[in-house]
C-alpha cells in the first residue's frame, strides 16, 4: 500500500533538506550523517524523548525540542550543535553517571556501551557532580539473563521492545523520578515471570550493561541490534 | 633549562596505573631528560617535597591517610593530574560506598575470618565512610580516565604537560579504557 505523503523542506545547521512529513528531525539528521547524540532512541522502536540528549534549537521556538520525537515542518530551521546544547548534553550524561553505580572497568559492556562511548564523544573526562552511590540490586533469577540496576539509565528501550516488538509487556517501570526502576511483571523476580518469553530482545537493545546474558565477563557482552528495523519493516509489510 | 619536578602518588588504587607508567619503557628516558622524579612509590623519598611541577596521582581517596596526602600534594603542586579511573571516578574502590563502612569492615575482618576476628586499628589509617574521586576533595587540573590509561596515553599527556601544553585526552582514552 502506498501511503500519501507530503514533502517538507527544512534547514538543519544551515543545510537544505527535504523529508517526508512523518519523519523526525533525528531521522533526517541520521540519513544525512549529522551527528545528534541520543541514548533512549533506537531505530525500530517508538520515540519517547526521555533522555533529552537529542535536544536541538528550532528557530521560533523558545524551548529546546527533542529531535527524536519532533516531526519536520515546512521552513523549519534547526541547529544541532551550539555551546549551550553541548553543555546541557554533557550535564545530562554526567548526571546519568552519578545517579547509579557505573563502574566501566568491571562492566560486561565495557568497550561496547553507548553511555561510555557517548561520554567520550562529548569530551567528558570526569564528572562535575557528586556521585550518589545508591544501593541497588542485581536480579539474577532468570536462567539466561540478569538485570543489574546499578547500570540502568531508565531509557525504556527494554520496556518498549518487549511491548512493541515481542508483544509480551513483561517490562515496565516502578516508582518515580530518581527512584524509578525497571521491573518484570508486578516487580517479581525475572526468573519467575509468567509473561517473559525468554526471547532476549530486551538484553540486546539495552544501551549499557544493565541487561546482560549470564556467563559473560568484563567487556564480553556484545549486543546485536540490527534485527530491530527488519522486524518492524517485515511486520508493516505483512499487516 | 632546569628540569621540571615530576611526582607520582599512589592512593587507593591497584598500582595498575603505575605499572602502565612503567610501561613507557625506553620513553622513561625521554621523560627523565625533561624532568626529575622527585617523589614516587618508585623512588626512595619519604616526604612529598615542595615546589612540584606535575603530580600524577593514582587512586581514589579512601582513608584518612589518602585525605591528608592529597591535601599536601595539592598544596605543593602546580599541576595535579588525576591518573586513571580510581582517581577520576573512584571506580572499583567506590563499590563499597553503597554499604555502610562498618558492614564492609565486618565482612572483611570478622565474617570471613577464623583467627582473631576484629577490625584492625593499629598501624593502618582509618577508612573514610565514602570513597571519593580526587576532584571531590581538592581541585584537579588534568583528568586522564582509563583503567589503566595506556602507556601511550600517559606518555602523550606527560609530554604535553612537560612542554607546557594542555593535553586533549578524550580522543585517546575513556572511562574503563
Amino acid at each position: 500500500m502506498i501511503r500519501a505523503s507530503t514533502i517538507k523542506t527544512l534547514k538543519i545547521d544551515d543545510r537544505d533538506f527535504s523529508a517526508r512529513h512523518d519523519e523526525t528531525i533525528l531521522d533526517v539528521a541520521r540519513q544525512n550523517g549529522i551527528f545528534i547524540p541520543k541514548i533512549c532512541d533506537l531505530k525500530g522502536l517508538s520515540p519517547v524523548g526521555a533522555c533529552r540528549l537529542c535536544l536541538v534549537e528550532v528557530k521560533g521556538s523558545n524551548r529546546l525540542l527533542p529531535a527524536c520525537s519532533t516531526l519536520v515542518e515546512e521552513g523549519m530551521e534547526v541547529t544541532t550543535t551550539t555551546e549551550r546544547l553541548q553543555r546541557y548534553r554533557r550535564n545530562i550524561l554526567e548526571l546519568l553517571f552519578t545517579e547509579r553505580n557505573h563502574v566501566c572497568s568491571v562492566c560486561v559492556s565495557n568497550g561496547h556501551c553507548e553511555l561510555q562511548t557517548l561520554a567520550q564523544k562529548l569530551d567528558i573526562t570526569h564528572v562535575h557532580f557528586r556521585y550518589r552511590y545508591p544501593n541497588l540490586d542485581v536480579d539474577a533469577s532468570h536462567d539466561r539473563f540478569s538485570v543489574d540496576h546499578n547500570r540502568c539509565i531508565l531509557c525504556s528501550r527494554c520496556v518498549r521492545v518487549c511491548d512493541e516488538i515481542e508483544g509480551a509487556h513483561t517490562w515496565d517501570f516502578m516508582g518515580r523520578g530518581i527512584e524509578s526502576l525497571v521491573i518484570t511483571d508486578l516487580a517479581e523476580p525475572w526468573g519467575t515471570s509468567e509473561t517473559c518469553t525468554g526471547c532476549g530482545k530486551c538484553v540486546h537493545v539495552c544501551p549499557t550493561g544493565a541487561l546482560f546474558e549470564k556467563g559473560k565477563s568484563v567487556a564480553e557482552m556484545l549486543k546485536r541490534r540490527e534485527f530491530l528495523p527488519y522486524l518492524t519493516q517485515m511486520r508493516e509489510e505483512h499487516s | 633549562m632546569s628540569k621540571l619536578r615530576l611526582a607520582t602518588v599512589w592512593l587507593d588504587g591497584c598500582s595498575g596505573c603505575h605499572m602502565s607508567f612503567l610501561d613507557l619503557d625506553e620513553r622513561l628516558l625521554a621523560v627523565a631528560e625533561k624532568a626529575d622524579l622527585v617523589y614516587s612509590p618508585l623512588v626512595d623519598q619519604k616526604e612529598f617535597p615542595a615546589g612540584v611541577d606535575i603530580a600524577l596521582v593514582e587512586g581514589a581517596v579512601s582513608s584518612e591517610d589518602d585525605l591528608h596526602k592529597i591535601q599536601v600534594v595539592r598544596a605543593r603542586t602546580r599541576i595535579l593530574v588525576s591518573l586513571g579511573d580510581c582517581a577520576v571516578t573512584a571506580n572499583v574502590p567506590s563499590m563499597r560506598n553503597k554499604f555502610p563502612l562498618q558492614m564492609s569492615l565486618d565482612r572483611a575482618y570478622k565474617e570471613n575470618v577464623t583467627l582473631d576476628p576484629g577490625t584492625p586499628t593499629q598501624g593502618v589509617p582509618a577508612l573514610l565512610e565514602k570513597v571519593r574521586p580526587i576532584h571531590e576533595v581538592v581541585p584537579v587540573d588534568v583528568f586522564i580516565p582509563g583503567c589503566p590509561p595506556s602507556a601511550d596515553t600517559i606518555f602523550y599527556a606527560v609530554s604535553e604537560l612537560l612542554e607546557g601544553r594542555s593535553p586533549d585526552l578524550s580522543p585517546r582514552t575513556r572511562f574503563g579504557a
